[in-house]
């Protein structure tokens, strides 16, 4: 679906992230500008950057994907995306921001007064940010391949030039005002398309969306297939094109794909014929549309675990995800930040109506990805599919602008706090000049991992980044804030022995190919038994080890907890509410 | 108004206990780190995470109950709701409402303790 104004809407997009992020520079001046916008920000406007950097490609994209694929159980993405940001909000929103930290590592240090404690969170805080920024530059690179056919690695590349200018030239000052522009244009840009289609698919009768059929081509489609494919066909069917099929060439002629498997070649271009019913992918079920509107569709193995692990991970991931985290301390106080906190719940329940609609809808009219397993391109593919002319285009283009802007917010939004992590934690390099070398090395590391990852679906690799957050740096958060008796040594195990496993573990799933082994699950879906493996090692071991409480707790607490107009700071004197500048 | 002025006794009052000291405002209690400033703020960080738990738990454990409910009974999904699948209506549009109430709730609650918590500690 190459087209001329969807190049134009990722350009424009692209260009005005660094213009609107280059006359933020004009205000940003001084270090603690350059960290966090010198806490100037009211709830509304931090809301909306919390959302905008929060609305990643897997929300974007992904969800209606996925949700396309493998029906309603996938719901619990978008579920879970937004029900995090409740546990956030009931249990760290405020005491995080009293630490008056500006990195989740200072909250780690503030809280246990211990440079181990804030080492491990450093690299747990990395590990969770380059695992976020993966499937982001995957995802820049599924979309640019969708409108205009260039090879993955380019829309990859063009996000991490931008983000890392960006970020090196405005820092966070710049990028909150980018970050809440960003959020409308992404409702904006999934709201108004959908509304199209949906009045598209009433003129033309509304078909029903959950007929006991199997999808079927409801025109002559042409499909190209971007990488080798095994598909299944139910019934053999007729196909024009040149390719390979099964080893043998096809140079522009038809074919009969018998009933069964065949194994289809990279770069190879079929045209189906209409009312054909559609080949699926070998390695996904296949569902009519009924079956695939019922819950446990999906086809997967122990798919209750599979829902129970991904809810753990989406209700706790979040509040370990470095780049939500570092938004709290642009909150002038407690009070506003579980304020901000209950917009951005209301802003993602409005954006997360719109993906599971282009999910259904593309099981009518786009669903030859079944066939390419190129899920993810629901979302660009269905507008230009279902409104013929200049205003499919146009719409299309308007989504394939939201989505660049997914990639370019949520991207910029961790880049930010990994070069923070990384020029106060790691390089040791402090100043701007510090922040700067951070942020290209920040942005160069997930650019070098898309060249040896196995590409799995977007929302799948980013529920493994909240896996890890849920399984280390949310058992910091939550036991650190509630409970004054956990110590260094429970602290830096229970992160390690959640953290390191769900890892592990992600990193097995994203790198190797795991087939159908029994415990493909456990690792592709890890934190049902890392979060609470994380969780109990922490408390457990902080019981054990009581001597290693960390001096002055109860000071820490009253700093955590208590409401900051009070002039308390357990510290017998002055009333400073804001000591770190 | 004007009386004439009175010449009165003063003596010293018959006891051996100190003069009680003034009492210190909480602030001071809690700033000071003694045991009654300890008491507060364990009370203050008690009702919080009481409230914070109990709403986050009450919230995302009904949703948690869904999965379990389908498992058991795959039939449910094909109850409709305006049209839409069970799970459906559920996950996509009763969701929302219901967490932006449980936060809204939680928000005015954690609001409310901090001022009552305020005014304790504030007072003389």
């Amino acid at each position: 679906m190459t087209s001329g104004y969807a190049v134009v809407a990722v350009l424009v997009v692209a260009l005005g992230t660094i213009l609107v992020g280059t006359y933020g520079l004009r205000v940003s001046r001084t270090t603690s500008d350059f960290y966090v916008a010198s806490r100037t920000v009211s709830p509304w406007w931090n809301a909306s950057a919390i959302g905008g950097e929060y609305l990643s490609a897997a929300s974007f994209v992904g969800i209606a994907g996925l949700i396309f694929a493998y029906g309603p159980d996938m719901l619990w993405f978008p579920v879970g995306y937004t029900a995090g940001y409740l546990v956030l909000l009931t249990m760290v929103a405020a005491p995080l921001r009293r630490s008056g930290a500006y990195t989740l590592p200072d909250f780690a240090e503030a809280r246990f007064r211990s440079r181990g404690v804030r080492a491990v969170a450093s690299i747990l805080a990395l590990a969770i940010g380059w695992l976020y920024l993966l499937p982001q530059l995957e995802g820049a690179g599924l979309t640019l391949n969708t409108v205009t056919g260039a090879p993955d690695w380019v829309g990859a590349l063009i996000v991490t030039a931008v983000v890392t200018v960006n970020v090196m030239s405005g820092g966070m000052r710049s990028i909150t005002f980018v970050q809440a522009f960003q959020y409308w244009l992404k409702l904006t840009a999934i709201a108004v398309p959908i509304v199209f289609l949906v009045v598209a698919w009433q003129v033309r009768g509304s078909d029903s969306l959950t007929r006991p059929e199997y999808p079927v081509f409801r025109q002559d489609t042409e499909v190209s297939f971007q990488r080798p494919t095994t598909i299944h066909a139910e019934r053999s069917v007729f196909v024009r094109g040149t390719g390979e099929i099964d080893g043998a060439r096809v140079e522009n002629t038809g074919v009969v794909l018998t009933e069964g498997y065949h194994r289809i070649g990279q770069g190879s271009e079929f045209t189906f014929p209409k009312d054909a019913p559609v080949p699926h992918l070998s390695t996904m079920a296949h569902n009519t549309n009924e079956m695939w509107s019922l819950p446990m569709s999906s086809g997967q193995d122990f798919p209750l675990y599979g829902a129970y692990s991904l809810i753990i991970a989406t209700f706790l991931g979040t509040m370990g995800l470095p780049h939500v985290i570092v938004r709290f301390y642009t909150n002038p106080n407690g009070t506003a930040a579980r304020r901000t906190t209950l917009i951005v719940l209301g802003l993602l329940s409005v954006f997360y109506l719109m993906p599971p609609m282009y999910g259904a809808l593309g099981r009518l009219y786009t669903p030859e990805l079944l066939m390419t397993g190129q899920t993810d391109a629901v979302v660009l593919v269905l507008p230009t599919r279902m409104i013929e002319g200049v205003g499919g285009q146009l719409l299309g283009a308007l989504v394939a602008g939201g989505a660049f802007a997914a990639f370019l917010s949520t991207s910029s939004g961790l880049v930010v706090s990994l070069a923070g992590v990384l020029s106060q934690d790691v390089l040791r390099l402090g100043g701007v000049r510090g922040f700067r070398i951070s942020t290209v090395l920040a942005g160069l590391v997930p650019l070098a991992m898309t060249f040896i990852s196995t590409g799995m679906p977007v929302a799948d690799m980013v529920g493994l980044a909240f896996a890890v957050a849920a399984s280390s740096l949310c058992p910091l958060l939550m036991l650190g804030i509630w409970s004054s008796r956990i110590t260094k040594a429970g602290a830096i195990a229970g992160m390690l022995a959640g953290g390191v496993p769900a890892l592990t573990a992600g990193l097995v799933t994203m790198f190797t190919d795991t087939g159908d082994a029994w415990y493909e699950i456990l690792l592709s879906r890890p934190a049902a038994w890392t979060v609470p493996l994380g969780f109990t090692v922490m408390y457990v071991v902080s019981l054990l080890t009581p001597r290693h409480l960390p001096s002055g707790v109860q000071r820490t607490m009253v700093k955590l907890h208590a409401p900051e107009n009070l002039g308390l700071d357990g510290s017998g004197s002055s009333s400073s509410a804001d000591e770190r500048s | 108004m004007e009386k004439p002025t009175q010449r009165v006794v003063v003596t010293s009052p018959r006891t051996r206990a100190p003069r009680a000291r003034r009492p210190y405002s909480g602030t001071r209690e809690i700033n000071e780190q003694s045991e009654l400033g300890a008491v507060y703020m364990r009370t203050l960080i008690r009702a919080q995470r009481r409230l914070g738990l109990s709403v986050c738990l009450v919230a995302t454990g009904a949703l948690a109950l869904l999965p379990l409910l389908f498992a058991i009974d795959p039939e449910l999904g094909k109850f409709r709701i305006l049209g839409l699948g069970l799970p459906w209506f559920l996950l996509c549009v009763a969701t929302c409402p219901m967490l932006l109430l449980a936060g809204w709730f939680y928000v005015r609650q954690a609001e409310r303790s901090e001022r009552e918590f305020a005014e304790l500690v504030e007072r003389p």
